[in-house]
C-alpha cells in the first residue's frame, strides 16, 4: 500500500476561456475549460485545479459556470479558486462543484481567512496557495497579487501557520521558475515539505518529464502542477505517469 | 432502481449523483425521514466535521430513519464521514453519538505522518468483498480525510495504511461503506458504485 504521488494539471481561466501569459503579447487563447478537463480526466490526471486570474468581482458568476462546467466532466477531484476573498467566496465555489478551495492574497491580508474555511469545511478542502521569490541560498518570500506584491512573510513560516490554521495542503509556487521551463526549485518543495505536515504541491517551471522526477525524488513533493506543458498536448499525462513509475516513483496508473 | 442521497445540509451532493445517475440510478435527495425509509437503497455521503454531519441528521430527524432503513434490511452505503458516522464516536466531537452500527470509536490519524491523508492509496483485503468485485488488488482510491475508522471490526472488508491501519471498505449485512470518495476515484470509484447498486433486492 502506496500513497501514490499526483499529478495535477492547472487551469488558468479569464472570462470562461483557459489562458497562457506570453511574454509581451499578453494572454493567449488555449481552449475550453470543459473541454480541457475532460481530455485530462480521460488521460490520468490525478485531480484538477481551476484558477480564475482575471478575479474581478464583474466575472465570478462566469467562474462559478466555469467550476460547474468543469465539475461535470470529471471524476476526479477538483480545486478551485483565484479572487477568494470571504467565505462565502469559498462557499460557492463548493457548491459550484469543487472538492477544494485555494486561498491567497486574501489569505495573507487576513489569516482567519483559513480558520472559518477549515472549520467550515474541513482542512481537506483548504488549499493555501503561497507564490515565492528566492531571497537567499536556503530563504524565499510570499508573494501576493500574482506575484506583483511582497509581503515581507518568509515563506516557510507563512505555510506552517496556515497549516496551523487549518490548511491541508500547500500549493507552492517558485516565481522564480513560473514559465521559464528550467524546472521546478526542488530546493524550495524539499523545504517546505520538510515543514509542513500536510501534503506540498510542487508549481513552476516544469518543461520536461525529468523535472517531474526531480521533484519527487529530490524535492519530496507529494504532488506537481503544471499548466502549458499539458495543454501543448506535446507531453501527454498518460506518458509522463508511465516514465515516472518505470522510475520507482509511485503513481496510479488509469486502465 | 431509486437511491436516496441524504441531504444533511454540506455535502457535496452532486458528485455523488452524477456518479450515481451515470450507473443508470435515478437520485432523490432526502431531507425527510420517510424518504430514508420508504427508499429503495440510501447513500449517506458526507464531508467536513462529524459534529455538523451528526447535528444536520439530529436537525432534520434523519437520525431514527437511518436506524430503522438499517433494521429493516434497505442497502447503506457510507461514503468519507458517511462510514465513520456509522461508529459509536468519534474523536473529532467528543460526546456527540454517531449512528453506532458498529462499535469502535473513530481516531484521529497519528502524528507521523502528513495529515489530512490526501490522494490516491491502495487497500489490502481482509474478507470477500462485494464492493470490491472486478477490482484489481493494486487498484488506487482517492481518500481526503484526518479521521479514520479502526482496522479491526468484523466489518472490514479492506484497510488502507496511513500511520495506521483503518477501515478503508466496511460490509455487514445490508451496511456498507468506503472511506475513499468512489465519486472522485475515476473509473474505480465507479466500478465500488456499480457493485453496491447490483447488491440491491430489486
Amino acid at each position: 500500500m502506496t500513497l501514490a504521488r499526483r499529478i495535477i494539471p492547472c487551469l488558468d481561466v479569464d472570462a470562461g476561456r483557459v489562458v497562457k501569459g506570453v511574454e509581451f503579447e499578453g494572454l493567449r487563447d488555449m481552449g475550453d475549460p470543459a473541454e480541457l478537463a475532460a481530455r485530462y480526466n480521460l488521460e490520468g490526471a490525478d485531480e484538477l485545479v481551476v484558477l480564475d486570474i482575471s478575479a474581478t468581482n464583474q466575472g465570478r458568476g462566469t467562474f462559478l459556470d466555469t467550476i460547474r462546467r468543469v465539475a461535470e466532466q470529471l471524476n476526479i477531484p477538483l480545486t478551485a479558486g483565484g479572487g477568494i476573498r470571504t467565505l462565502e467566496d469559498g462557499r460557492s465555489v463548493l457548491r459550484a462543484g469543487a472538492d477544494k478551495v485555494t486561498v491567497n492574497t486574501a489569505a495573507v491580508k487576513r489569516p482567519e481567512l483559513i480558520s472559518e474555511l477549515s472549520q467550515q469545511f474541513g482542512a481537506q478542502a483548504v488549499v493555501l496557495s503561497v507564490d515565492v521569490k528566492r531571497t537567499g541560498p536556503e530563504t524565499w518570500e510570499a508573494y501576493t497579487r500574482g506575484g506583483r506584491d511582497a509581503t515581507g512573510l518568509d515563506a516557510a513560516k507563512w505555510a506552517a501557520e496556515a497549516v496551523s490554521r487549518g490548511a491541508g495542503e500547500i500549493l507552492l509556487t517558485s516565481i522564480d521558475r513560473d514559465g521559464t521551463c528550467s524546472g521546478f526549485d526542488c530546493d524550495l518543495t524539499a523545504r517546505i515539505a520538510a515543514t509542513v505536515p500536510v501534503p506540498v504541491i510542487a508549481s513552476g517551471g516544469a518543461s520536461d518529464f525529468d523535472d517531474f522526477l526531480d521533484v519527487f525524488q529530490k524535492g519530496a513533493a507529494d504532488a506537481a502542477l503544471a499548466a502549458s506543458v499539458f495543454h501543448s498536448a506535446t507531453h501527454s499525462i498518460a506518458a509522463l505517469k508511465k516514465y515516472l513509475v518505470e522510475r520507482g516513483i509511485p503513481i496510479r496508473l488509469s486502465k | 432502481m431509486k437511491v436516496a442521497i441524504v441531504d444533511y445540509g454540506a455535502g457535496n451532493l452532486p458528485s455523488v449523483e452524477r456518479a450515481l445517475q451515470k450507473l443508470g440510478a435515478e437520485t432523490e435527495r432526502a431531507v425527510r425521514p420517510e424518504q430514508i425509509i420508504n427508499a429503495q437503497a440510501v447513500v449517506l455521503p458526507g464531508v467536513g466535521h462529524f459534529s455538523a454531519f451528526v447535528a444536520g441528521l439530529h436537525e432534520r430527524n434523519l437520525t431514527s430513519s437511518l436506524r430503522m432503513a438499517h433494521d429493516s434490511g434497505i442497502p447503506i452505503l457510507g461514503i468519507c464521514l458517511g462510514l465513520q458516522a456509522m461508529y459509536e464516536l468519534s474523536e473529532e466531537a467528543p460526546g456527540e453519538p454517531g449512528l453506532g452500527f458498529f462499535r469502535g470509536e473513530v481516531r484521529m490519524l497519528p502524528q507521523n505522518v502528513k495529515a489530512p491523508h490526501i490522494g490516491w492509496n491502495q487497500v489490502e483485503r481482509r474478507q470477500p468483498s462485494q464492493l470490491l468485485i472486478g477490482i484489481p488488488d493494486d487498484a488506487y482510491f482517492y481518500f481526503a480525510h484526518s479521521y479514520a475508522a479502526p482496522g479491526d471490526g468484523d466489518e472490514i472488508a479492506a484497510v488502507c495504511n496511513h500511520g495506521v491501519p483503518f477501515a478503508a471498505v466496511i460490509e455487514q449485512k445490508n451496511l456498507a461503506g468506503v472511506q475513499f470518495h468512489p465519486e472522485k476515484s475515476g473509473e474505480t470509484g465507479a466500478r465500488v458504485l456499480k457493485n453496491f447498486l447490483e447488491s440491491v433486492p430489486q
